[in-house]
């Protein structure tokens, strides 16, 4: 690993987003993703578990998982992304893993993750 | 001949630029701050250019003629020197000593040529240097497994055609990469945003002035 020249890293944190929530890996989070269609630009919202966060300044990325009709779907998002609008903390999971992908294994009530409420 | 406006700097590293519609450019980055160190003039040199100068050198690494080219401009002593081809207007732009500064060569989205020395890799075979792919590493194979094979065939033409790819120094030469977009420019801080990669390793010294081969290569204006 080679360090970032100090010029580039104040660039880099001079873009950092402040504004979002704070979450963990295993939490629910919506994901409100603005996105380009045609020429009209909407919001889509992404709502699933937050299976890993990879911690890189600014290019920083987390990765939600969503089943959706029956087949898996993950997202790997930018979080100083401005295309992000906001997230909402949905919930609170307790984990004891940094990386989820086991849930990839799991289907059904198997890929449950506990509630911090429940604990 | 390139004689677009372009400066001497130095690569500083990778890092990646959100564009006003969320999309990322990967970008590298390039310290520039060159300072006009003399004037060659059609009169006296038969062409015209200026002298850049790049990052200081310890008066005592000096030698005494550039230390009276130094002196004649009153910049102190520098580490690298290039000289700029480009026309009579643009060297008349520029006093001796001057720093030239980035927001007068260059604007965002203009396209540039970006000359640096590769990274070295010492004398290396064929399957790194040109990608080949080696000989089958089972079936009896022994003391083969990287070598280039074939260099060519028998009685016709009887030589080795010129340019077959055989093992040597790899890297460590002058390559430049044409036609990349200008992503920002920070005359402040004498940061240059250039899209995609560019040769050298970091801290390597690089040459960017205006593309030849794309209109735009001129700054506007």
């Amino acid at each position: 690993m080679s360090m970032i020249h100090p010029k580039i890293e104040a660039f880099e944190n001079s873009a950092l987003r402040s504004d979002l929530p704070n979450f963990r890996v295993g939490d629910t989070i919506a994901v409100h993703y603005k996105i380009v269609e045609g020429d009209k630009l909407r919001t889509q919202v992404f709502k699933g578990t937050v299976i890993k966060r990879h911690r890189a300044g600014a290019r920083s990325t987390f990765t939600v998982r969503k089943v959706s009709f029956s087949v898996g779907v993950e997202r790997v998002f930018l979080l100083h992304s401005p295309r992000i609008e906001q997230i909402d903390v949905v919930s609170r999971g307790v984990v004891r893993r940094a990386r989820l992908g086991y849930l990839r294994n799991l289907q059904g009530k198997a890929a449950r993750i506990r509630d911090e409420k429940d604990v | 001949m390139n004689t677009h406006p372009g400066v001497i700097g130095r690569k500083l590293g990778m890092t990646q630029v959100f564009t006003s519609d969320g999309s990322v450019i990967p970008c590298t980055v390039v310290e520039a701050r060159p300072v006009v160190v003399g004037k060659r003039t059609k009169e006296k040199d038969g062409y015209d250019a200026l002298v850049l100068g790049l990052a200081d050198r310890k008066d005592k690494h000096t030698k005494k003629p550039q230390a009276g080219m130094y002196k004649k401009a009153s910049v102190s002593p520098k580490r690298w020197l290039k000289e700029l081809r480009c026309t009579p207007e643009f060297a008349a732009s520029f006093e001796l000593g001057a720093e030239v500064k980035l927001d007068s060569v260059f604007e965002e989205g203009q396209h540039v040529d970006v000359q640096g020395t590769s990274r070295g890799r010492g004398f290396t075979g064929v399957m790194r240097r040109f990608n080949f792919a080696g000989q089958v590493q089972t079936h009896g194979t022994h003391e083969y497994k990287r070598h280039g094979g074939s260099i060519g065939t028998n009685m016709t033409p009887g030589r080795v055609l010129k340019g077959v790819g055989m093992p040597g120094q790899h890297g460590n030469a002058k390559v430049t990469v044409y036609s990349q977009r200008v992503v920002k420019v920070s005359a402040d801080d004498s940061l240059l945003f250039v899209e995609g990669g560019i040769p050298g390793s970091k801290n390597s010294l690089v040459f960017v002035r205006g593309a030849v081969k794309r209109h735009g290569g001129k700054k506007k204006g």
